[in-house]
């Protein structure tokens, strides 16, 4: 019981900080990347509940995050479809695909998952490219309406912000609560043996299916919301970079961990504004990045915070430790 | 001209590029067999090949044999550096850090390649001639008979090593049984750097015949790369005929789809090809089932 | 723990403060946003390089009435997200009057209706005809439209009289802007596509698509992409004996594809800026003064070739000076300027903006040229 009242209080701390957050920044740049923030957030905490609970890995979620963006779009921009019935349709259209795709693809495992995964991604890229008539080709789609509740639309940052963030706290609680019930368990012992989880009664092959699926579902709502946000998609936005950077953001989050996720989002975010200051090299100290993480802080940043505390705490007798 | 002559060409063309694929995605093969890593760091390596034997030709002009002896000694070289640099002092490998070090690896040898030799593409003079060849009324270049030449003895060559030679059998006992090899005395450690250096070797070959034909630049590891790892895939990641045979097979139904079907779509066929043999046969066409593979 | 993470905190957003340097007075701030890096690069690179070259050449002659200009670049490594991120920090964090760039098509039309918006003008490099049609208030453009080099070829071809053509295209935005053109333009030039293929940019060998051209009735094959395809291309169609014309676009109108290509290139004729043939252009043409100093000056700084690529943001650049000499100092006096200039002869052509023309070229903007012994050759 003390549990779940830590996790409430956790939920609510975060949504205050979301509300609040504007009150420091003001309207402006940091604004326009928070924004960004967000709807990256509903991504790797997407990808994290494939990836980190169920331990299934996916190179090719930029592909239904791109679904999502183009589904919307073209309802919205070429159909003059309504943009809240757009995003509904996307996402379900976009969850029964991976649901059907699910079944053979998640019998796979390890790199042959990864490369399974990666080939649908590009599958999906290609056609991006190809359906001119449809996507506007490599050049693009635009003229994608904003999201409106009667009047009101949402055309600025800072209305676009809380529009994402509402979007992305009922994300988190959704997962939240799925984490710690029945099926977050049962996820788990997925996780740590498939065999195991068998035998003690888990339906493990319906149940990674259905979390693809979600994950799937809840990529192409983020992909609804970007292509509003953005009013304008092109196919290079949903490649296989974008894809490994997904996968970067949960790792460097923390697998399986929530607001890891938020973490990880956050930073490849804001990263690539920190590494301008390197221009051309910024793709040398990215990559650097990923080994060096991998190497040295397998357990992302979440978890990296306190071991670094520790490590100062025994080289130095003191400091950051005393209020750790 | 009709259809059969046609196909003729198709079928040329697909096989000549196919054996490109199939030379880099034995290089997968050969890694993963030993150490059960996928390198997607390959693709990279091949672009290395081409570039520097683009700059012992070109701006040290030395000799053709000589430059390419160097080049692939020097991918050698990188490949080996990034083994004890990443992949060994890794605590925990499981396969998701070992696909985001390679990944991360890549991205950096890219990188680092962009600031050395630029964003620029480079040409580098065929081997012998670019006189096309006749064969019916189907043509190919000089340069594609070197592929092939260089495909077969790549493979003859791994042929004998694994079965033949002390080094080529311990490095498959690594592959069968990682702790029953070090149980029985194989340095399975330097097995595994072993298996990076013949991959960079001939990873690294694959990018330098093929340069004088489709140009190197920084960036073409990454296609290269993805196209030799299906190969590899296909071929039930076997380091022999079977991932030889996958790259032909996916050169030809390229060729044929961007030639009967939809050029745009040429690559979504490959891909959709290799997402059925995966659901039909996770073991590969040619490959031999083993369960724990699904 | 806690210090640790504020720490952290902090120097994170020291850094983000210390890339916005506070405005001093007596400097004009200029955004651009190239695709330095990615896919598009050899159009963001040698744009970079030529706008800050004419900048800080504007820069030692003591800038313009007096105020230094200030260029910040932003690379956008061809991806929309990050071009309409960058285009934000531009205009809300460096405060900047006017935008250059994006390179490309897709990222111009991602990033023009944050420009809109925020009510400054943005003066896009790329080609696509769709940034300035319909017109848009605050964008402009420098790069030719395609249509203009498309319509180039189809009247060569109506002299010729060819009719029947084959096309092969790149699929990324220069291309499936050229195949968008081809297609659009051919009826009004009687000319006829039997063949309408495409090619993948990292594509090492076109052997069947041209093998299919090859027993179509073209009797001339049009290419339509950037280096390395074409030459590939080029040497392909030496492979397989095919005997027909073949023409590209001015995406390769560099001394690199006829490196690249080798004896293949000989005889390709394509439609191209006038920079490349700027040597052998007659005195009195109205834009061989800025050539010749656009390509003298590239050569100094780089120790390469300026191209016309390059030219589109020395365009940019010149014309958004002219319009602050003028008068123009707060972004909107600056549009208003812009959209006044008239006959300014630049690096893609003369421009004439106008209320109803922002992109200000027509189609003499394109020479055609014909590859012979390894250097270009204008075609009458």
């Amino acid at each position: 019981m003390r549990n779940i009242n830590v996790e409430i209080i956790k939920f609510l701390v975060l949504a205050l900080l979301v509300l609040l957050l504007p009150a420091v920044v003001h309207e402006g740049y940091l604004l326009n990347v928070l924004v960004f923030v967000g709807i990256h957030s509903i991504l790797a905490l997407a990808l994290n509940l494939l990836l980190g609970y169920a331990g299934q890995i996916s190179l090719g979620h930029a592909g239904f995050f791109g679904l999502g963006a183009y589904i919307s779009g073209i309802l919205t921009a070429t159909y003059s479809f309504n943009p809240w019935l757009a995003m509904l349709i996307s996402a379900s259209v976009v969850t029964l695909l991976a649901f059907a795709v699910g079944f053979p693809i998640l019998k796979l495992k390890g790199h042959y998952l990864a490369m399974a995964t990666l080939g649908l991604g590009i599958i999906i890229y290609i056609v991006f490219n190809e359906a001119v008539d449809y996507t506007g080709g490599p050049s693009g789609l635009s003229g994608i309406p904003n999201l409106s509740i009667g009047a009101y639309s949402f055309d600025s940052d800072i209305r676009n912000y809380y529009l994402i963030w509402t979007f992305a706290l009922v994300a988190i609680g959704l997962s939240l609560n799925l984490v710690h019930s029945r099926i977050g368990r049962a996820l788990r012992a997925i996780h740590d043996s498939e065999v195991a989880a068998r035998v003690i009664g888990v339906n493990a092959r319906l149940l990674k299916v259905q979390i693809f699926a979600l994950s799937a579902g809840l990529s192409a709502v983020a992909g609804s919301l970007y292509a509003h946000t953005m009013t304008f998609v092109a196919p290079a936005s949903f490649g296989f970079n974008f894809s490994v950077e997904l996968v970067t953001m949960v790792i460097i989050g923390w697998l399986a961990s929530i607001y890891g996720s938020l973490l990880g989002a956050a930073l490849l975010t804001i990263l690539p504004e920190l590494l301008r200051a390197f221009q051309d090299y910024d793709i040398i100290v990215y990559g650097l990045l990923l080994i060096l993480m991998t190497m040295f802080l397998p357990g992302g940043l979440a978890k990296g915070f306190p071991q670094a505390a520790a490590y100062l705490r025994t080289k130095f007798g003191r400091g950051p430790a005393s209020d750790a | 001209m009709d259809l059969s002559d046609q196909i003729a060409q198709y079928l040329v063309s697909g096989l000549s590029t196919g054996a490109i694929y199939a030379l880099i995605g034995i290089g997968f093969a050969i890694i993963y067999n030993s150490t059960e890593i996928i390198n997607f760091a390959q693709g990279e390596l091949v672009m290395l090949g081409g570039m520097f034997a683009l700059f012992f030709l070109n701006f040290l002009h030395l000799p053709l044999p000589v430059a390419v002896i160097l080049a692939v000694a020097s991918t050698t070289a990188v490949g080996v550096l990034f083994e004890r640099l990443t992949i060994r002092p890794l605590k925990s490998a499981t396969p998701l850090s070992l696909i985001i070090i390679t990944i991360g690896g890549s991205i950096l040898i890219r990188g680092i390649a962009m600031l050395v030799w630029g964003k620029d593409t480079h040409a580098i003079p065929s081997f012998s001639g670019t006189e096309p060849i006749l064969i019916g009324t189907a043509t190919i270049l000089p340069q594609h008979l070197w592929i092939f030449a260089l495909t077969v003895l790549a493979i003859a060559m791994n042929k004998l090593f694994f079965n033949y030679t002390i080094t080529g059998k311990a490095m498959r006992a690594c592959a069968v049984n990682k702790r029953a090899a070090g149980l029985v005395g194989i340095d399975v450690r330097k097995m595994v750097l072993f298996s990076f250096a013949i991959s960079a070797s001939l990873g690294s070959l694959a990018g330098i015949i093929v340069a004088p034909l489709t140009m190197t630049s920084y960036d073409v590891g990454i296609m290269l790369g993805l196209k030799g790892f299906c190969a590899a895939i296909i071929g039930g990641l076997s380091a022999g005929v079977g991932t030889v045979l996958g790259g032909l097979l996916l050169g030809v139904l390229e060729s044929l789809g961007a030639g009967l079907i939809s050029s745009g779509y040429k690559d979504a066929i490959a891909f959709i090809i290799l997402l059925l043999i995966l659901f039909i046969r996770p073991q590969g066409l040619f490959g031999k089932a083993q369960t724990e593979r699904v | 723990m806690k210090r640790f993470l504020s720490t952290v905190c902090i120097t994170v957003s020291a850094v983000l403060c210390a890339s916005l340097s506070i405005a001093a007075p007596a400097t004009i701030k200029i955004g651009a946003l190239f695709s330095v890096t990615g896919p598009p690069s050899f159009l963001g690179e040698p744009e970079r390089n030529s706008a800050k070259m004419v900048v800080d050449e504007i820069n030692a002659k003591g800038g313009i009435k007096g105020k230094k200009l200030e260029l910040i670049v932003y690379d956008t490594t061809g991806d929309a997200t990050k071009a309409v991120q960058a285009a934000n920090r531009l205009i809300k964090e460096d405060k900047v009057v006017a935008i250059i760039g994006p390179s490309t098509t897709g990222e111009s039309m991602a990033v023009l209706p944050v420009a809109e918006k925020e009510q400054i003008p943005l003066i896009s490099c790329a080609a696509g005809s769709k940034i300035t049609d319909p017109l848009k208030r605050w964008v402009f453009k420098t790069a030719q439209n395609d249509g203009l080099a498309v319509a180039k070829i189809y009247e060569h071809l109506n002299r010729k009289k060819i009719s029947k053509v084959a096309i092969i295209t790149v699929s990324d935005g220069f291309g499936s802007s050229g195949r968008e053109q081809l297609k659009a333009n051919a009826a009004k030039f009687g000319i006829q596509i039997v063949e309408d293929s495409t090619y993948s940019p990292k594509d090492t060998d076109m052997t069947a698509q041209l093998t299919k051209i090859r027993a179509s009735q073209a009797q001339a094959i049009i290419c339509w992409g950037t280096n390395p395809g074409p030459a590939v291309i080029a040497k392909n169609v030496k492979q397989l004996g095919i005997k027909l014309p073949l023409f590209m676009s001015h995406g390769v109108s560099s001394k690199k594809f006829i490196e690249l290509a080798g004896d293949a290139a000989e005889g390709i004729i394509l439609p191209s800026g006038r920079v490349i043939v700027s040597d052998v252009l007659p005195p009195s043409d109205k834009q061989k003064k800025s050539l010749m100093a656009f390509v003298k000056d590239y050569k100094n700084h780089y120790k390469a070739e300026g191209d016309h690529f390059g030219g589109h943001a020395w365009d940019a650049v010149m014309l958004l000076k002219s319009a602050i000499e003028r008068g123009g100092e707060t972004p909107s006096q600056i549009r208003d300027q812009l959209e006044r200039t008239g006959n300014f002869a630049g690096i893609g052509g003369i421009f004439n903006y106008s209320t109803s023309d922002h992109a200000g070229l027509n189609k003499d903007a394109f020479v055609l040229v014909e590859i012979k012994n390894r250097d270009w050759a204008l075609v009458k």
